[in-house]
């Protein structure tokens, strides 16, 4: 991969890497308001261990004038605040990266150049301003303008003491100067070309998509226990739901979440719990619960690489098969996959009436990348219309599981109208009563089946990147939308597309004789086992051609899939 | 109680056995529900798995009957989003002192108002006669062959110890008396938690009806109010009271110190998304002109 041809795109890639209390998100947080300031689009992502103090973490920052919206390995600066970070990023470092840094070793690839950050930091005040001045630095070499940076400090350490707030300005300021010197020599440069005005001016992570469309769906109860990298999107509702009406509560354990979950919709709310793979694995029960009462529920399954405790706080895609099959018996379910942020706010929103107009569990499969990656929107988030209650009022002699063509009964709830409301583990008959004529048993497993009918109406297409007849199909589900998106344009083929699903179960039969068509089948996913591959050959037949795959707790790298893809196709004869 | 029920229902087959001490409790409950004049459309009964845990389906009330071990997170939940609902978590003492006992502590922690019910037979019923945990040492079953080696649980004591804010126990044999406990438990406004002693009439020979007639007596003159005197008399064990232990008046309850509550009691199915505000949350993170 050569950086050559994205310089003349305008657009650079940052890297900055230091030990967990350093303040990594702090520059990260400040360069990106600074440059979105400047007109510039944005792209941010995390990898970090997990520990809260020490260890080696780093942010990709990148900054383009046209989108840039995908995790990449190509690193043109980076700023290390600690010097063993070094040899960890080895892999992400090439021959022409410049490497800034205070008194760092040389290892491997590329140029380092020595910063006085420390002697900046202890001058503004201790070595906690270390992250300040890296911004500084980082701003100075960019030439922009010292009144958006204060602003952009102010900005990220508003609500905090005047005293801190003028100790990292001053921090900021001189490693200002420092850049802006470095620039002048001409022995680093980090200029861009004029910023084109991109999509919407909305900035987000996955994880407060998501929480912001679960609002727009209605979300007015969540249950949860803590767990990454899901406790985002529980702490973002419970820090802005409050005014908004909606209750946010840490439960003993996933089990109780679960169960609070579907409690909360049989009294009509709409209740969510977010979790891992873990809490998940806890919440099974409660899914083929959801299923036999017909009480609708929303997860989101944040994953994390696993098994067990795996790596707490990085990313795979591994959790499908579990998603699939959680809950014993069988029974209709969704599975919905976003690839970015609109698509986190569109589908969690979605998932609401989804499963309360289906009466089934709705699962949301979000990964540590696309939650803790902050993107710059290009489209906008749709909030005009309200979201649909499926509820109805009753009357005396109301059953709620009254038998229709369609296996969805009329759903009404305690306290709205002269029925009552009986729901069972229990096999039951129409008014909920536990039963066992063997003969209901089978209308009621029938009407429970019939609603994948209904589900299959609502079923989501996937989405075709790329040109249309393309004889090679890259085919991916969730997070690795953007990633394959902006690989395809790297390499620019007429024989190479990509299909991309945020519906991962039930399959969206539109979108079959797409992938029948194509005549190179190649699946990219970020697991060892190709999951959804699996799925789909199950499914539809699919025989996959190739497989790229990827599962060392990072995501990934649009260099990745671009080589990767373009390796498939030269050992095709393409 | 003069008259027809409301919370009669016919149902043709009680999946109990002849004699089983549900019987009582069901008849007691039905009773307390009725003389507080309540409405069945205004109820809801919430249950987990077990021979206790069908007495839902014997009444006429909304009911949902959940996983083993789990009616409290669903009870809790269910009065949170509609907090003019009457709830009450039943079930037996294998569930919800066993597989639930989690969110047993949790409940009382939170402090739902809701009535928890526990069905206290001292043994498995439905899966034939296991201990549970409130069974005593050495009480011999065919999976504890040896007898029980583990120490009996007290619920009243491990509530107490909680600072639940109302903690009773009843008998099942005695319904005028225990209907008295469950209408105060169903009034009070908190977790209020009702063990009711029980006798299991297949599986437990030791602990008989006769047994818990000679084996308890009533509470006299005992102060409700004294957190220190409750935990002495729940510690009782050589007969157990019978009554109400502890009742705390005016606690905070869980739906309570949500805040949803404080400007009016619209059930949750009842308030519209405010689009304006989410609207004024996503402008925050728009860059600013």
């Amino acid at each position: 991969m050569s950086g050559g041809s994205n310089f003349e795109r305008g657009e650079w890639n940052l890297l900055l890497a230091g030990e967990a209390g350093q303040g990594l998100q702090v520059v990260e947080a400040l360069l990106s308001e600074a440059f979105r300031q400047e007109g510039y689009c944005v792209f941010s992502g995390q990898e970090f261990m997990s520990r809260i103090r020490g260890g080696s973490n780093s942010t990709l920052l990148r900054i383009g004038s046209g989108p840039v919206r995908a995790w990449s390995d190509r690193t043109d600066l980076a700023i290390v605040f600690d010097g063993k970070a070094l040899s960890r990023l080895e892999k992400r470092l090439q021959a022409e990266t410049l490497i800034l840094g205070d008194g760092l070793q040389k290892a491997g690839r590329g140029r380092i150049l020595d910063v006085p950050l420390r002697r900046l930091a202890q001058e503004a005040g201790g070595a906690l301003f270390v992250n300040s001045v890296g911004a500084g630095i980082l701003w100075g070499i960019f030439g922009g303008r010292p009144e958006v940076l204060d602003n952009a400090v102010r900005a990220s350490f508003s609500g905090k003491e005047a005293a801190l707030v003028e100790k990292n300005l001053a921090a900021a300021g001189s490693g200002l100067e420092a850049g802006r010197k470095l620039k002048d020599s001409g022995r680093v440069s980090l200029a861009l070309a004029g910023p084109a005005a991109v999509g919407e001016g909305l900035h987000l992570s996955g994880t407060e998509a998501i929480a912001l469309g679960a609002m727009a769906g209605g979300c007015n109860f969540v249950f949860s226990y803590p767990m990454s990298p899901a406790t985002g999107i529980v702490t973002f509702l419970a820090r802005h739901g409050h005014d908004s009406g909606i209750l946010v509560e840490q439960a003993e354990d996933e089990i109780g979440a679960a169960n609070m979950v579907l409690g909360a919709w049989y009294a009509g709310a709409r209740g969510m719990a977010a979790t891992s793979g873990g809490g998940f694995a806890l919440m099974s029960e409660t899914i083929s619960l959801s299923a036999m009462t017909e009480t609708p529920m929303v997860v989101v399954l944040a994953q994390r690489p696993g098994p067990a405790t795996g790596l707490p706080t990085r990313t795979e895609q591994g959790d499908l098969q579990l998603a699939l099959g959680a809950g014993h018996g069988e029974f209709p379910r969704v599975l919905l996959a976003p690839g970015n942020p609109e698509q986190g706010f569109a589908l969690a929103r979605e998932s609401f009436d989804l499963a309360d107009s289906c009466q089934v569990p709705v699962i949301l499969l979000a990964d540590q990348y696309l939650l803790d990656s902050h993107f710059d929107l290009i489209a906008p988030l749709r909030t005009e219309a309200p979201p649909q209650a499926a509820i109805v009022e009753t009357t005396a002699g109301y059953r709620r599981y009254l038998l229709t063509p369609s296996g969805i009964s009329p759903r009404g709830v305690p306290g709205w109208g002269e029925g009552l409301i009986g729901v069972d583990s229990d096999e039951h008959d129409e008014s909920g009563h536990i039963t066992e004529d063997l003969e209901l048993r089978i209308k009621m497993v029938d009407k429970r089946l019939r609603k994948f009918g209904s589900l299959a109406e609502k079923a989501i297409p996937a989405e075709w990147l790329g040109p249309e007849g393309a004889s090679h199909l890259a085919v991916c589900w969730g997070s690795t939308l953007e990633i394959v998106r902006e690989a395809l344009a790297c390499l620019g083929r007429q024989d190479l597309a990509a299909l991309h699903f945020s519906q991962v179960f039930p399959l969206p039969e539109a979108s079959r004789q797409q992938l029948e068509r194509a005549k190179c089948p190649i699946l990219v996913e970020g697991n060892a086992t190709g999951q959804f591959g699996v799925l789909l050959t199950q499914h539809w037949g699919v025989r996959w051609r190739h497989r790229l795959l990827k599962y060392n707790g990072l995501p990934f790298s649009v260099e990745e899939v671009a080589s990767g893809l373009r390796r498939i196709l030269q050992g095709e004869g393409a | 109680m003069m008259g027809k029920n409301p919370f009669d229902l016919e149902v043709e087959d009680i999946a109990w056995c002849p004699g089983c001490g549900n019987f009582g409790i069901l008849a007691a409950l039905k009773q307390s529900l009725a003389e507080l004049g309540l409405a069945p459309t205004e109820v809801v009964l919430v249950s987990g798995i077990g021979q206790a845990a069908k007495l839902p389906h014997y009444l006429a009330a909304h009911f949902f009957n959940g996983l083993h071990g789990r009616a409290l997170p669903v009870a809790t939940a269910i009065k949170a989003a509609n907090p003019a609902l009457t709830v009450v978590a039943e079930s037996g003492d294998g569930d919800m002192y066993g597989e639930g006992g989690n969110h047993f502590l949790h409940a009382i922690r939170r402090n739902p108002d809701l009535a928890h019910i526990v069905h206290n037979n001292m043994v498995y019923g439905l899966t034939k006669g296991q201990a549970s945990p409130t069974s005593s040492r050495g009480f011999q079953t065919p999976l504890q062959v040896r007898g029980v080696a583990s120490e009996p649980l007290n619920p009243l004591t491990l509530a107490l110890s909680l600072r639940a804010s109302f903690v009773a126990r009843a008998f099942a044999g005695d319904i005028p008396r225990t209907v008295e406990i469950l209408k105060q438990a169903i009034r009070h406004k908190g977790y209020a938690l009702v063990d009711i002693l029980q006798p299991c009439v297949t599986f437990n020979r030791v602990n008989t009806f006769g047994w818990f007639r000679k084996m308890t007596y009533y509470l006299e003159g005992h102060d409700v109010t004294d957190p220190e005197a409750a935990y002495r008399r729940a510690s009782e064990s050589d007969r157990l009271p019978l009554g109400v232990f502890f009742a705390a008046a005016g606690r905070a309850t869980f739906e309570g110190s949500t805040g949803l509550y404080e400007e009016h009691t619209t059930p949750l199915f009842r308030r519209p998304v405010d689009a304006a505000r989410l609207g004024a949350l996503i402008e925050t993170f728009r860059r600013a002109p």
